[in-house]
């Protein structure tokens, strides 16, 4: 945990999101709220929690400041310190594995010239394993902030990863053109529907 | 085969809307107020007789567990939907909760009634981002047309669905451990009892359901138990959806009937082993948790609760890992060590040295740097950790490498001989 000298508060659009949070819990258990509060404090503060946020969070919902510290630290979503602009989590988990995510984590390693769990020197890009994403059957997969990129090869890898250099945008989900968990080669169930919606 | 016409999730893939209009026209949210109207006894007795289990992994009776709750009281009762969908191999929930996100809220508002409950929490993965963001909106869409609320889509009972984000962990699919992330704290699992339909959530009976069995109900209670129950083998009835990942040709997500046999289900969806089914080598059949299955099992299993189980693995999630012959398997199952390693909450000290210690033995066995006696060492920590722990986390952290030494033993001693005439050489 980086200790920080700084303050935290939360801007007017985060408030009266959390204060919509808390209401969804009964009277007396604002301690639920911990885990989304703790994700628009990180969100807020360029994806990782500072000490003065997660303080900020516990005075909130009236909970000591080693609980929040506790929950901080048991996720993995929580980045407890900074991280790059483009948070790179490549799933490395056996069914990933079983496609090639072994490719996907050289290709990553080699374009952004850093090795797991670094940032490059000029802060766009921070590389992590991670376990199971869930998305199995897209595998290989990779999570870069909030969206899936699915059906990946190391050239499609690394040419998103030139794109975000040159600041484009991605399409999240199959780079392959797969509708979700449909096999490549069209559905063998459903198929009315797809051909009414192709 | 199954028929199109008996498929519940008729929006698997996303080729229709998921929000409300596009949900009406594919019979979600029609005559749910009729089914309520026949009564709580009678939804807990059809969802009984259809024979649905419970499509998270442990298989449990769904109507069985709603008829473990208590008579009303002063305590409220919870309806908890587990959305924490992070089983290895697993990815079907996800399909329901982005493209048909109705169809589960339908279901909430029949489980909840179910079992007395007004207040219902859908609990997802935090990485799912995406569906939650449609899960959300549907929740939004379903309050603004009444059907969720006061008196839920004119039926008499008033039911508030709240979404509730995950922050990774896999444990918090493990019910008590969901249930104490839900109160704001760390993911570790409670002891049983008192059990969750005792004092769950806040302390108050709680039922805690998988998506895809929730997702179900409301279909099976349009249709009738009867026509669920046609499908399968008895006492494993049903339609399910499986994902099919790893070495086939076409990964896919599909619905089929249960009982299906395993070689049909790769080969008519998933477009059969890469370089055909004599390229086979084994399958995990229902997630990373279930002990793998050598071919000449998978030639003839059946994909069902009671086939998978009288072959020493099990139905899981239904999330198939396929592997050809090209797979290391030794390092396949030390991957998913590695995976339970990571994710031990580490309460109980069993599960958190244990398999931080059979991960480490299962790398020197991937190089072959072992010793034979410690395979049969290894398997003896694994039967000290299986039944030793708080919650099934460390059962289904060591199943996997049993199922390993049960079937590829031979494999495990040749990379051992390997490895010291390479030394012996050098």
């Amino acid at each position: 945990m980086v200790s920080s000298t700084q303050s935290f508060t939360f801007n007017a659009e985060n408030l009266a999101r959390a204060e919509k949070i808390i209401a969804k819990y009964p009277a007396g258990r604002q301690a639920s709220a911990v885990i989304p509060l703790l994700d628009y404090a990180q969100r807020q503060n360029n994806n990782w929690l500072t000490q003065a946020a997660m303080d900020t969070v516990a005075k909130m919902l009236s909970m000591p400041p080693i609980r929040v510290y506790e929950v901080a630290s048991f996720y993995t979503m929580f980045n407890l310190k900074p991280v790059g602009e483009n948070f790179v989590q490549v799933c490395t988990t056996t069914p990933c594995w079983l496609r090639g995510s072994d490719g996907i984590v050289s290709s990553c390693k080699k374009k952004l010239g850093i090795g797991m769990g670094e940032t490059t020197a000029d802060g766009k890009f921070t590389l992590v394993e991670v376990e199971c994403l869930g998305a199995c059957v897209n595998a290989p997969m990779v999570q870069i902030n909030d969206d899936y990129y699915e059906d990946l090869t190391p050239e499609l890898m690394d040419k998103m990863l030139d794109d975000l250099k040159a600041g484009k945008k991605l399409a999240e989900g199959s780079q392959t053109g797969r509708r979700g968990s449909c096999a490549q080669n069209g559905p063998t169930s459903l198929t009315e529907k797809a051909k009414t919606n192709a | 085969m199954l028929e199109d016409k008996d498929r519940i999730f008729t929006n698997l893939y996303g080729f229709e809307d998921w929000k409300l209009p596009a949900a009406r026209r594919r019979g979600v949210w029609e005559g749910t107020a009729d089914i309520i109207k026949k009564g709580q006894p009678w939804v807990v007795e059809e969802t009984k007789n259809s024979g649905l289990r419970g499509r998270g992994g442990a298989g449990f009776p769904t109507g069985m567990k709603w008829s473990f709750m208590p008579k009303p009281s002063d305590k409220p009762h919870y309806l908890i939907v587990n959305a924490d969908e992070s089983e290895p191999g697993t990815c079907k929930d996800r399909d329901i909760l982005r493209y048909d996100p109705h169809r589960l809220l339908e279901g909430c508002l029949l489980g909840a009634f179910a079992i007395n409950a007004h207040a219902v929490y859908i609990y997802i993965r935090g990485e799912f981002y995406n569906e939650a963001s449609n899960m959300q909106v549907a929740i939004d869409e379903a309050y603004a047309y009444g059907l969720l609320g006061k008196n839920a889509a004119g039926s008499g009972w008033d039911c508030d669905v709240y979404l509730h984000r995950g922050a990774g962990a896999y444990v918090c699919g493990e019910e008590t451990a969901l249930m104490e992330s839900l109160e704001g704290k760390k993911g570790q699992p409670r002891n049983k009892p008192p059990f969750p339909a005792g004092a769950g959530l806040y302390s108050c009976p709680t039922t805690i359901n998988n998506v895809e069995t929730i997702a179900a109900v409301p279909e099976i209670l349009k249709r009738g138990a009867t026509w669920f129950a046609s499908f399968g083998r008895p006492k494993n009835s049903g339609t399910k959806l499986f994902c099919i990942s790893g070495h086939v040709n076409q990964p896919c997500n599909v619905e089929e009937a249960m009982s299906i046999p395993m070689r049909e289900l790769i080969e008519k969806h998933a477009g059969g082993i890469r370089g055909g089914w004599d390229n086979l080598l084994a399958v995990i059949p229902g997630g990373s948790s279930t002990p793998i299955l050598p071919k000449e099992v998978c030639d003839t299993v059946l994909m069902d609760f009671d086939a998978l189980r009288d072959v020493k693995s099990g139905l899981g999630t239904a999330g198939l890992i396929v592997m050809d012959k090209s797979t290391d398997v030794i390092y396949a199952i030390a991957r998913i060590s590695h995976f339970y390693k990571h994710e031990s909450c580490g309460q109980c000290t069993p599960c958190r040295e244990g398999v931080a210690w059979i991960w480490r033995v299962m790398m020197r066995m991937v190089k072959g740097n072992a010793t034979v006696e410690e395979i049969d060492q290894l398997m003896d920590v694994t039967k000290e950790i299986e039944g030793h722990t708080i919650c099934a986390f460390g059962d289904g952290a060591v199943w996997p490498v049993q199922g390993l030494i049960r079937h590829f033993k031979p494999q495990m001693i040749e990379r051992i001989e390997q490895y010291r005439k390479q030394a012996k050489a050098a």
